[in-house]
């Protein structure tokens, strides 16, 4: 059967980013600068997205704004039909850029939150003065008038502080929220012990969501991704695995997700040799694990198996050593349970020492 | 929704025909609601002009539907757009 054409690309532009966020999504194998694709090879694989059938744009890093094409790009995005959205932390945008990037049709812009004070944002971000600059950014932003997304990206360290991020996305103007709790992928997987929250952080954290969607209906909308290694049942991964979306880092390599090279043994196809199309059709890494084929007990005879499609690939690698295992995260995995024991432990490390992310070659400076 | 409620998209929610699908689709921030033709037609009403009123009688006109009916649908259409943040209403 013919998968469905994506709805969704993610464009990381480039791995360099002057935050070191621990939690970094990107692979602990960053792509160089030297390596990253032109503004022409990225707005053909815009135009090659759209006539595939994507809708949505995500233009992500590392930080977006350290390309000083960055507009130009946005331009292109839009030419193609894109609804183009920006995700950044705002370091490396001025008010002057901002308004290029209005008027090049920029449709949304996802700012993300590392703390709600300075102490705690530059202390996570590993960036001294972040926090006063985001804060400038918002209000440039909300000048502006783009919708505005706050994303707050919380852990043990700071989940006490999701009530005032709640606070601070009204402030800002925000429409929507994401809470997400810090997924355990790239970098991240290398600060479990210092970032795991415990259970009770992740109760807290649901009881507190749960209470403002009620009040705030109509209001903020708020996207919720909660702490997985305590849950019962895993993540629909990916909305599952080659279904909706697709993620181009910046050598120009198509992954069906953004840690999917943690998986040694898929083969990747780079939008230079290969069409973004025959890629999501046709490419190897793409049809590993789509639908329900791939799948052994105790997902082949569960009744949940389209709901979730099996968890996430790359945490049944990283935590089991076999990607097409049941999500550990399942309680119907066999590994359920020493998961559950495993972030406990994680997360009674008080001592455990943040491990910034560190690049070859960082630019440590913005674009602008 | 009120008859005198005036119902508008604001920026960064838009109408999109979408060529490989076929179809209309609602794009918003990281979203993508596809629309049936019932669902078109109200959004294709909604100018940040007129009112829920207007809108629904000018729909009950064009498609020879009862009033009643489409108020309903609209509404409930509306409202749930509204509480995704895709729509903005005044009074």
């Amino acid at each position: 059967m013919k998968p469905p054409p994506p709805i969704a690309m993610l464009a990381e532009l480039t791995h360099r980013c002057p935050l070191s966020c621990p939690y970094c999504s990107n692979p602990v194998e960053l792509s160089r600068q030297d390596a990253e694709l032109d503004t022409d090879t990225w707005a053909r694989v815009f135009r090659e997205a759209a006539d595939l059938g994507v809708l949505q744009l995500h233009l992500s890093g590392g930080e977006p704004a350290s390309r000083r094409d960055l507009v130009d790009l946005v331009a292109a995005a839009r030419e193609a039909g894109l609804y183009t959205n920006l995700i950044t932390s705002g370091i490396g945008l001025t008010e002057k850029r901002l308004a290029e990037l209005d008027a090049a049709g920029l449709d949304h812009v996802q700012l993300s939150l590392q703390g709600t004070n300075p102490e705690m944002a530059d202390e996570i971000g590993g960036y001294n003065g972040g926090f006063k600059r985001k804060m400038q950014v918002a209000g440039w932003i909300g000048k502006i008038g783009f919708p505005l997304t706050l994303n707050a990206v919380l852990h043990r360290r700071n989940l006490h502080q999701l009530p005032r991020a709640l606070e601070m996305a009204q402030e800002m103007g925000a429409r929507r929220i994401e809470v997400a709790t810090v997924q355990f992928h790239g970098w991240a997987l290398k600060n479990r012990d210092a970032l795991m929250p415990t259970r009770e952080q992740a109760k807290e954290a649901t009881r507190i969501v749960t209470e403002a969607r009620r009040r705030l209906k109509g209001t903020l909308v708020i996207d919720y991704v909660p702490a997985d290694y305590h849950e019962d049942y895993p993540k629909r991964c990916m909305g599952g695995w080659g279904t909706s979306g697709l993620n181009v880092i910046p050598d120009g390599t198509v992954l069906p997700c953004h840690a999917a090279q943690s998986i040694p043994h898929l083969t990747f196809d780079r939008v230079q040799e290969t069409s973004l199309s025959d890629i999501w059709y046709a490419g190897a890494a793409f049809n590993a694990y789509r639908g329900t084929e791939w799948m052994a007990e105790p997902c082949k005879s569960c009744d949940r198996k389209t709901i979730d499609f099996g968890g996430c690939r790359c945490q049944a690698m990283a935590i089991v050593g076999d990607a097409s295992a049941t999500d550990p995260v399942c309680i119907k995995s066999p590994h359920h349970g020493a998961l559950q024991a495993q972030a406990d432990a994680h997360a009674s490390q008080d001592d455990a020492v943040l491990i910034y992310r560190t690049m070859p070659g960082k630019a440590a400076e913005p674009a602008q | 929704m009120e008859t005198t409620d005036i119902p508008a998209l604001p920026r960064g929610v838009r109408l999109h025909h979408d060529k490989v699908r076929d179809a209309w689709v609602l794009l918003a921030p990281e979203r993508a609601v596809t629309l049936d033709p019932v669902g078109h037609a109200i959004l294709t009403e909604v100018d940040g002009a007129r009112s829920f009123g207007e809108i629904t009688r000018a729909l009950a006109e064009r498609y020879n539907a009862p009033i009643e009916q489409i108020v309903n649908d609209s509404a409930g259409f509306l409202d749930a757009l509204r509480d995704r943040r895709f729509l903005d209403v005044t009074a």
